[in-house]
């Protein structure tokens, strides 16, 4: 058996091949510790099924995505043409991200910038791996019979208008899926976006994320379910400050994926 | 038969007629305010969501019990115009229900049908001052509320109700007088509401009868005159705004903020990468973001006089549910505000936009502005599309970009991301590390 690949747009291009995904990995999902593991599970998945797919590496820079919903829009535009450039030179036609801010910048904001692609989110991609039977699900591994509630991201949900995929993925797991009382278009915000992730929030009776993490507590559910590696700091630390770490969970899609397919 | 009430009637319109025509001026130039924003491409999606949005009302059913109530004073609205119609005319031609002959029993049916919209308006805005005072619904009794809103809501209600007791009222007075022959009155048929108020009439006189028909006929016109030159000094300007607001919604995904040419320019210029098209600066760069209301754009001023306060966004807000000072309502109600005092202002003469305050500062504080997550709850949940996060995002660009004023956790972020294409400080060379433990593992 061999290893897991990785390979970057770099070495594919200098070896004249042209991958059919771009795999965005983000900020988060390059720095971050915890959300490093979703990261390696999604790549774990592409792996298995054998998409053609390369990664930036250290040829990515944020999408510029804070920055701009901060106000600096110069620096927006400094980082998301650099990436264009970076982009638009390896002749990127289909990119596939795990970030709702990620996509929902590449996707609708740079093409007003020169940037053209199709840009699919990790949710929506595994969807289509799941229906076209190149995963074939397990019956959901640990979680089988358990409840699992689905947190919205704004970036995905109400942004773009993607509801569906990440519940259709649950509901493959063998599982029961359980709403929380705001979902869908009325969802409520973990608290991250609008980077907000890089400042304390402002004063008032309780943080956002512990309002959300109460309510996903609510439903029972042994597991909280989440697309974004905002949404998951942001109820991973509220499930830590309710102390009910032991009990509930916090994973990406890509992560239960990965448990259900025996790859983490 | 003396033609002084078509005189009064003649006067009273065309002075209506008149303040209408200076106010809605007023508030046309306010919007206009605004920077110039085209929005008039795909037309005929602009045409399905003002028909679905405004006309269709498919937002306000988010909220069953507010949907129902508001849809029985929308319709009453629309269709109790019709009858204001047939008051014009008998006002000018001096006639009395110039249609009840010509149209018989269909006339008949239609009274019926007026008489039970105007009893579930009357019971809807009933149910809305009950809501509104007594239990007090969150949303409804909020600080931002406190003083005129609150009086305008109420006022606002109040009068709907008057003007339907008053259409009521004549039409009871008008059966008893047909009934007994009197001049000038014609049978209606049965008209069932009315039917029942005859109880209160029936005792008295004719001629007492005719007054309280002509007065209550009198109030009813003169009072809708007046109320559609309130509606333009109160939130209710909806009723008309809401149109234009949905057709001029903004169509692009919501997650999507407007791109700045002018800055995109400049960063070409820095990277040394050739600028299609105008490669000529525009002669006057203006302000960067938005501080006061001449830097947004005439849609989000439209929007701010479209809104009618029901809170609906702030009531979704997670910011504002948590506490936080951030309410998008109040927002469009500042912009509203702001731009009233800056057109009277200009009006009378005085320095308008120079007196010394701004919409960002004297009306929204920064902390406000801060506090959005830019989730697009508030967006999501406006039942006429207003969009308070593209008015936020603005003011964040001005304090962003021309007062270097924003949270400093904000300002280390930003450094972050020029020295290290990251949020976090991090070695851009350490971006690929998460690949080794993948590359270490062996394939499952």
């Amino acid at each position: 058996m061999s290893n897991y690949k990785v390979p970057t747009m770099a070495e594919m291009a200098a070896s004249g091949d042209n991958p059919e995904i771009l795999f965005w990995v983000g900020c988060a999902g390059s720095f971050d510790e915890r959300y490093k593991a979703v990261t390696q599970a999604f790549v774990k998945i592409l792996n298995k099924v054998g998409v053609s797919f390369a990664v930036l590496g250290p040829e990515e820079a944020c999408t510029g995505d804070p920055a701009r919903r901060a106000g600096n829009e110069f620096l927006f535009q400094m980082q998301a043409v650099a990436n264009i450039q970076v982009m638009n030179g390896y002749n990127v036609k289909k990119v596939v991200t795990a970030c709702p801010h990620c996509f929902n910048t590449i996707k609708n904001e740079y093409p007003a910038l020169g940037g053209n692609y199709e840009v699919i989110h990790h949710s929506q991609f595994l969807q289509t791996l799941i229906n076209e039977g190149k995963i074939v699900m397990k019956g959901g591994g640990e979680f089988k019979g358990k409840k699992i509630t689905f947190h919205d991201s704004c970036y995905l949900g109400r942004a773009n208008n993607v509801y569906e995929a990440p519940r259709e993925i649950i509901k493959a797991l063998d599982v029961e899926l359980v709403e929380m009382k705001r979902c869908r278009t009325k969802g409520l915000c973990c608290g991250a976006g609008g980077a907000q992730m890089f400042k304390e929030p402002e004063a008032g009776k309780k943080d956002i994320n512990i309002e959300r993490t109460e309510e996903a507590l609510q439903t029972g559910a042994s597991a909280i379910a989440v697309g974004c590696p905002f949404c998951l700091t942001m109820m991973s630390d509220g499930v830590k400050n309710k102390e009910k770490e032991n009990e509930v969970k916090v994973f990406d899609l890509a992560e239960l994926i990965a448990k259900d397919q025996g790859l983490s | 038969m003396s033609i002084l009430p078509q005189i009064i009637f003649l006067l009273f319109f065309a002075a209506a007629g008149y303040v209408l025509y200076k106010r809605i001026s007023f508030l046309k130039r306010n919007i206009q305010l605004g920077k110039a924003e085209s929005r008039n491409d795909q037309p005929a999606e602009r045409w399905q969501t003002m028909a679905l949005v405004a006309f269709g009302q498919k937002k306000m059913f988010k909220r069953w019990i507010p949907a129902l109530l508001h849809l029985l004073v929308y319709l009453g609205f629309i269709v109790i115009n019709l009858e204001v119609a047939e008051f014009i005319i008998d006002g000018i031609t001096g006639q009395h229900r110039i249609f009840a002959p010509l149209l018989g029993g269909t006339y008949t049916f239609a009274m019926n049908f007026f008489e039970f919209l105007a009893v579930g308006v009357l019971v809807s805005c009933v149910i809305f001052l009950i809501r509104r005072n007594i239990t007090k619904v969150p949303r409804l009794s909020m600080k931002e509320l406190k003083g005129w809103p609150a009086l305008d809501a109420n006022l606002i209600l109040v009068i709907e109700i008057c003007l339907m007791m008053a259409i009521l009222k004549m039409n009871a007075a008008d059966q008893i007088l047909a009934s007994r022959g009197v001049d000038h009155y014609t049978q209606l048929g049965p008209l069932f509401f009315s039917s029942l108020l005859k109880p209160m009439l029936v005792g008295f006189g004719d001629s007492f009868l005719v007054f309280v028909e002509r007065a209550a006929w009198w109030f009813h016109i003169v009072g809708i005159l007046g109320f559609a030159i309130y509606v333009t000094y109160s939130k209710h300007l909806h009723i008309f705004l809401a149109f234009p607001n949905t057709w001029y919604s903004n169509l692009k995904p919501k997650g999507e903020m407007a791109n700045m040419p002018e800055v995109t320019n400049e960063v070409n210029m820095m990277l040394g990468i050739p600028t299609e098209g105008n490669a000529e600066p525009p002669a006057e760069i203006g302000r960067f973001g938005a501080k006061d209301i001449n830097d947004l754009s005439w849609v989000n001023i439209m929007n701010a006089y479209s809104c009618t306060e029901c809170g609906r966004c702030t009531s979704e807000c997670p910011a504002n549910i948590t506490g936080k000072k951030l309410s998008p309502r109040k927002v469009m109600m500042d912009v509203r505000d702001r731009a009233e005092e800056v057109g009277k202002s200009l009006d009378a003469g005085g320095k308008g936009f120079e007196d010394g305050k701004s919409l960002l500062g004297d009306y929204i504080s920064q902390e406000e502005i801060n506090a959005c997550t830019s989730c697009n709850a508030c967006v999501e949940a406006c039942p006429v599309n207003i969009d308070p996060l593209s008015i936020i995002l603005q003011m964040r660009r001005y304090v962003a970009m021309e007062e270097s004023g924003s949270p400093a956790q904000w300002n280390a972020m930003f450094q972050n991301m020029e020295t290290s294409f990251s949020p976090w400080k991090f070695s851009p060379s350490d971006r690929f590390n998460w690949a080794e433990k993948v590359k270490d593992e062996e394939m499952k």
